[in-house]
């Protein structure tokens, strides 16, 4: 027993290096950088204080971006959830032909880059973008809608990023389903809703929360859709902290932006963790 | 089962443009003959195609993230592999830890994880430099291996290896002959999906790079905020088609909805 645990140390042990150094020291390294002092000519400082934290905290241009960052990651994991559950079940019952098309549709886009489907975005969304163009050309809108720029543009790029993730945790949790149960209902004259509602959406509710859970740390913590689609107007946490570190320079600064996201996002995943597994631990037995 | 009604096909169309558009989009508009972008191009060209020779640090960038993915996914696997088999098989003090430690990096906001990319290897006097880049690259697509590899090292039937054990088959002939073959696909699917992970990274790859070592995304980030032009969408164009007949082989070798959805379902 003790030789397996030794062996099982031994070849973890190149990962287990590469992770404390690249990844443990640095958090750690950066965790002391936001307790550092900046000062615009001389640097960053070697003090330890909440300063930066309090300066964070106390303004309300910060409390406005996290505000919109979590509104944003809110609001693209509901609309993901509206339509990814819907998507995941039909999945579930298509023919093998045709579903294994879909799930090229769907998850294919997972494996091309977040730069350039947001380029596409920005191509539709744009004041002079294909949406706006066909609005005005038959005649439902006078003015361009602005999309580009807004939150709204942000979510609807964002929601095609993480959409497909929502599919494939709600996916996941209908594999486990027994289409003998659904065959059951019907044949006792169950009509096709109350066989979604009644057994169905229970099964895959479990899939939604874990679904959701990806979907709105992702999101919360998105740089490059709200860069391109939101430039400096609509600016969220992830694109604050790099202006602070690739323009203002205020690298503490930026480090406690940071850690306070890191801080939120953790907080949410396992409030959230705890919520799901109370309710549903059963289910993930 | 019942299959699909009408009302499924509708929503599964609108879905299914939903989630081409802005892919059509981009594609459509590098084929513009005009110096803007336009959908659908007013015509066909592939001006902007030729354009790319014109900007060779397209093309270094491109070699660079292509290298950078090559390596960084190798270099993920070598130590992913390792910890993969002892995590997968039997349970031994501190697994559940380790194996929390190897999927952190899903964890932690991207951005964070620049900045403190960032920070440690400024310190260390690496930042720029493509190794610094490749080790970086390899924390952050470890976790997706290793859920690959685990996956097919948990649905290993052990009974092959302890038969080749009592046949007198020394340790590293048995995982050479018997364990590699068997999780070999998991491997190559960790593998492409590491590569198209790292080959795809921008929040990170962002704080780390310096102009020597830009990579391609970072290199048509900061295109798009500057400008758009069709340009960058033609560019675009020819890694969405790199994108999908890598896609197409790795459906072939190991099944796309294996890939991204993994064995274990979980």
């Amino acid at each position: 027993m003790r030789n397996l645990t030794a062996r099982s140390w031994l070849l973890s042990a190149p990962a287990l290096t590469l992770f404390i150094v690249l990844l443990f020291i640095p958090l750690l390294m950066t965790f002391v950088l936001s307790l550092n002092s900046f000062d615009f000519y001389g640097g960053i400082g070697t003090d330890i204080s909440l300063a930066n934290y309090a300066e964070v905290l106390g303004d309300s241009y910060f409390y406005e971006i996290f505000g919109r960052t979590f509104a944003i990651a809110l609001a693209t994991t509901v609309i993901c959830a509206i339509i990814g559950l819907p998507q995941a079940y039909f999945l579930y019952r298509m023919r093998p032909l045709w579903r294994s098309v879909m799930i090229l549709i769907v998850l294919g886009p997972l494996l091309i880059s977040v730069v350039v489907r947001t380029l596409g975005w920005a191509v539709l969304l744009g004041n002079k973008g294909v949406i706006n163009n066909a609005l005005i050309n038959i005649g439902v809108i006078g003015q361009p809608i602005k999309m580009m720029y807004t939150s709204g543009g942000i979510v609807l790029a964002l929601v095609h990023v993480m959409v497909p993730f929502m599919v494939l945790a709600v996916w996941a949790a209908l594999q486990r389903l027994d289409p003998s149960i659904e065959a059951a209902a019907e044949s006792l004259g169950a009509r096709p809703f109350t066989i979604f509602s009644r057994i169905v959406l229970p099964q895959a509710i479990p899939g939604v929360l874990s679904g959701s859970l990806i979907v709105f740390s992702l999101s919360a913590s998105a740089f490059a859709t709200p860069a391109i689609l939101g430039g400096r107007r609509v600016k969220v946490v992830a694109t604050t902290v790099y202006d602070e570190f690739l323009n203002t320079l205020n690298w503490p600064l930026g480090a406690a932006i940071a850690m306070l996201l890191l801080v939120c996002v953790l907080v949410a995943m396992l409030a959230w963790n705890r919520l799901v597994e109370r309710r549903y631990g059963e289910v993930f037995e | 089962m019942r299959q699909n009604g009408p009302f499924a096909s509708v929503f599964m169309l609108a879905f299914a443009v939903f989630m081409l558009a802005p892919i059509v989009v981009v594609v459509g508009v590098a084929f513009t003959p005009e110096g803007f972008l336009e959908f659908p191009p007013s015509g066909l060209s592939l001006r902007w195609f030729y354009a790319i020779l014109d900007n060779p640090d397209f093309i270094d960038a491109g070699w660079i993230s292509l290298k950078l993915g090559v390596v960084a996914a190798t270099l993920a696997t070598v130590l992913a592999v390792p910890a993969a088999l002892a995590i997968g098989r039997g349970f031994f003090f501190g697994r559940e830890a380790l194996q929390a430690l190897f999927l952190s990096p899903l964890m932690v906001p991207t951005v964070v994880l620049g900045i403190a990319f960032l920070r440690l290897l400024s310190f260390m006097g690496l930042n720029g430099t493509f190794l610094g880049l490749v080790l970086c690259h390899a924390i952050i697509i470890t976790p997706f291996i290793l859920r690959l590899v685990l996956a097919s090292v948990v649905g290993l039937d052990r009974s092959v290896e302890k038969a080749a054990i009592s046949l007198g088959a020394r340790n590293w002939t048995v995982f050479r002959r018997i364990t590699l073959p068997a999780i070999l696909p998991g491997i190559i699917g960790g593998w492409v999906l590491a590569f198209i992970t790292s080959f795809d990274e921008l929040t990170v790859t962002v704080f780390i790079v310096n102009p020597s070592t830009t990579t391609l995304p970072v290199r048509l980030f900061s295109h798009i905020t500057q400008t758009t032009d069709p340009l960058v969408a033609s560019i675009s164009a020819v890694t969405i088609l790199f994108t999908v007949v890598l896609m197409v082989v790795v459906d072939r070798l190991y099944g796309l909805d294996r890939l991204l959805i993994g064995e274990g379902k979980r």
